[in-house]
């Protein structure tokens, strides 16, 4: 009996102190053994992958490490590389600047760079509101941008003065990060300025049927509400735009300040790429809202036209759209409205981008549970009150990763207005660098550099919307 | 208790009358010739089997359904598809759900003052100390800061009640506020009901615990097929119910 009893009853006299795990079960052993060696097959598939990682690299690292990036043809590069072979970087060192600006004419390199800086800067108040994190950005750009000034630009005055901007954006950014929202605001009229030249007084002509909608908008909003108000304002700066505009711009056309213009035909590479795609990205966004708004919308009309606009726009290969931009639109526009062609890509590859985008914010909006729409509803909140407080924030965060890839995908669509002529980097540009006598027959070496600019530029995209994701988690599941 | 019950006067003021009200989804009948007259500062429970239409018929005062007969006034404003009466109703009623419908992208301070600022157009240092009021007349001022998510469900509710109440609103619905809550939570909430019902609320509840009624309410009404079936005070609707529905529902649910 008093066995039994023994073996019910128990006390610890000493605690025990905490061990580590046996040897094979933590750090670097355990990580291998659980995803590289577990059982045989796991074995056999780590070995055979690693060997073909080995044989790849075994034939491509010569030939990217014995690279030539010091000559004058492709002929005298195959010479210095020696019967074993090697890249010719070279090419991208003669040409690196036709694979950025395209013609952009190399006395105004100052201009593109810094439109591409301020972007930046516009951008900072949007992706980091309020936070020193875009000052740190700000900071970051600044001193690259003069870097690449010092060794581009031979005006020191340049790169003083951008030098002097760019620190002062820097400070206005450290003490007063939601100042810059103005930045934003100036920036579209600030950057087809700088890109484009002419008179500064165009620019400010156009941003003025802003002002003027803004302006209808206040006055009429409060007695017909804010969807008539932004109709009426929208039309009355269209009837300015149309009619009134050209009229002050010419009136202007000769007083100073005005730069050197630059023809859209002389854009070309990653500027033009930038050009297009940033501005279609950062206009598909709303209309894409907008567009999945009416989509679920109780008016039929609205609902109609938004359903058809999108299905239509999906429909449509991006190539024929861009084929519509350069040939069909002109038809379309009053006369003597020479829309430029660059813009009308832009305008076109908009549209394409705001229905997908639509279609990402719908399944936002769908995902969204019912009740909360019921308690902006219960509380009083109106139409647009409750899209803007309470079901854009969530449904746009639910879609940030479909509406981050839209955004990629559009960004390396920008290489298909090859088709219609202009310079891309992928196509347009190097075939004017393989159309050189001295390139002839050159392949692998232009296409690797763009790819990896353009996996770099996506690749950060994505690292941007993780981040952003991360940052809005508020719900602790 | 004699206090509370001065406190808990009923005016003759009506807060809320429907009358002839029916209410179809597509060609189901929901709500079948509805009668009813709220007075301020009744207490009003609305029980009955699921299915009933008890959900629908409150969700109708603040036309969050929309009823196709008969005419609804809340607080002399007549609901109609006049979207400006929507929005002065649905301002001046509060509402509170079954699965407390937070939002979960604010934090509780901001929950509570979204529809202060936005639709009363109060500064946000005053909308946040009305909040910091009623969230500690909940029992729940130390969690402003969090989001709902770090909540338990019964202090969700009771931020989904305070919520309601930033609003000062005159008349407050419940719609089976404690049904979604673990069993130990839903004393909390409904004692935080009870002291506001004792400020003198205007309340209608949806709800199946029979204890509140009994404590405060000033009259239950039973629904089934979407008809009010039987009416009466809490004391002669659960000792001495009329008709049979109303017993076999009251054997059913106090039977065990």
């Amino acid at each position: 009996m008093s066995d039994t009893h023994a073996e019910t009853a128990f006390v610890r006299t000493e605690m025990l102190a905490p061990a580590l795990p046996p040897v094979t079960e933590r750090g670097a052993i355990k990580w291998l053994r659980e995803n590289l060696f577990a059982g045989w097959l796991n074995t056999a598939l780590t070995l055979a992958s690693l060997l073909v990682v080995v044989m790849l690299l075994a034939k491509i690292l010569p030939w990217w490490l014995n690279g030539v990036w010091n000559a004058t043809s492709l002929g005298e590069c195959r010479t210095i590389a020696g019967p074993e072979g090697g890249a010719c970087w070279a090419v991208i060192k003669a040409r690196w600047h036709q694979y950025i600006f395209g013609f952009y004419p190399q006395d105004a390199y100052w201009r593109p760079i810094l439109a591409f800086a301020l972007l930046f800067v516009a951008l900072a108040p949007v992706l980091y509101y309020g936070l020193r994190s875009g000052a740190k950005l700000i900071g970051v750009v600044g001193v690259l941008t003069v870097i690449s000034l010092a060794l581009l630009d031979h005006d020191i005055v340049h790169v003083i003065v951008i030098a002097g901007l760019m620190a002062g954006l820097f400070a206005i950014s450290w003490v007063a990060p939601k100042r810059l929202v103005y930045v934003t605001i100036l920036y579209p009229f600030l950057a087809f300025w700088l890109l484009w030249g002419g008179s500064i007084w165009k620019p400010v002509a156009t941003m003025l049927g802003f002002g003027i909608m803004v302006l209808v908008y206040r006055l009429v909003q409060p007695r017909l509400g804010v969807v008539m108000a932004t109709a009426i304002g929208f039309v009355a700066a269209c009837i300015y735009w149309l009619f009134v505009q050209g009229l002050v711009t010419n009136a202007l056309a000769g007083l100073p300040p005005s730069l050197l213009p630059v023809n859209s035909d002389q854009f070309g590479g990653f500027l033009l790429a930038f050009v297009i795609g940033v501005t279609a990205i950062i206009c598909s966004l709303p209309i894409g809202i907008l567009l999945a708004l009416g989509r679920r919308s109780d008016m039929l009309l609205i609902k109609t036209l938004s359903v058809g606009f999108i299905e239509f726009i999906r429909g449509v290969p991006l190539i024929t759209m861009l084929f519509t931009a350069s040939l069909l639109l002109q038809y379309f526009l009053p006369p003597q409205t020479n829309f430029d062609l660059i813009l009308r890509v832009v305008i076109l590859v908009t549209l394409f981008a705001a229905a997908y985008i639509a279609e990402v914010i719908r399944g936002g909006l769908a995902a969204l549970p019912r009740g909360q729409y019921e308690a902006a509803d219960a509380l009083g909140l109106d139409y647009w009150q409750a899209q803007r407080l309470i079901v854009m924030p969530q449904a746009l965060k639910i879609s940030i990763p479909g509406i981050v890839s839209t955004f990629i995908g559009l960004f390396k669509d920008t290489t298909l207005v090859s088709f219609v002529g202009l310079l891309d980097p992928l196509r347009g540009v190097t075939q004017i660098v393989r159309a050189d006598i001295n390139w002839k027959g050159i392949y692998w070496e232009p296409y690797i550099f763009v790819g990896v600019i353009f996996f770099l530029i996506c690749f950060s995209m994505s690292r941007y919307s993780m981040y952003l994701e991360q940052k809005l988690k508020t719900d602790h599941r | 208790m004699a206090e509370a019950q001065t406190k808990m006067q009923v005016s003759d003021e009506v807060a809320i009358r429907i009358s002839n009200m029916n209410k179809w989804y597509g060609t189901f009948h929901v709500l079948r010739d509805i009668n009813m007259t709220v007075n301020r500062g009744e207490r009003i429970v609305i029980c009955g089997p699921s299915g009933s239409g008890k959900s629908t018929l409150i969700r109708c005062i603040n036309r969050l359904e929309e009823h196709q007969q008969g005419d609804i006034v809340v607080d002399g404003t007549e609901l109609t598809s006049d979207l400006k009466n929507i929005d002065k109703v649905r301002s001046e009623v509060g509402m509170v759900f079954q699965h407390f419908n937070l939002f979960p992208h604010l934090t509780i301070l901001e929950n509570c003052t979204l529809a202060p600022i936005w639709v009363r157009k109060i500064p946000k240092r005053e909308a946040e100390e009305i909040a910091m009021h009623f969230l500690t007349k909940v029992k729940i001022p130390e969690q402003a800061n969090k989001y709902p998510g770090q909540l338990s469900g019964g202090q969700q509710q009771r931020v989904a009640i305070a919520r309601s109440l930033c609003m000062k609103p005159r008349i407050m619905l419940f719609d089976e506020p404690t049904s979604a809550l673990d069993p130990e939570m839903i004393k909390e909430v409904l004692d935080t009901m009870i002291a506001l019902a004792e400020d003198g609320m205007t309340m209608i509840c949806v709800t199946h615990e029979m204890g509140f009624a009994q404590a405060v309410a000033n009259r239950v009404i039973f629904m089934d097929q979407g008809q009010i079936v039987e009416q009466n005070e809490p004391k002669e609707f659960f000792n001495n119910p009329k008709s049979d529905r109303t017993k076999l529902f009251l054997s059913q649910i106090l039977g065990h």
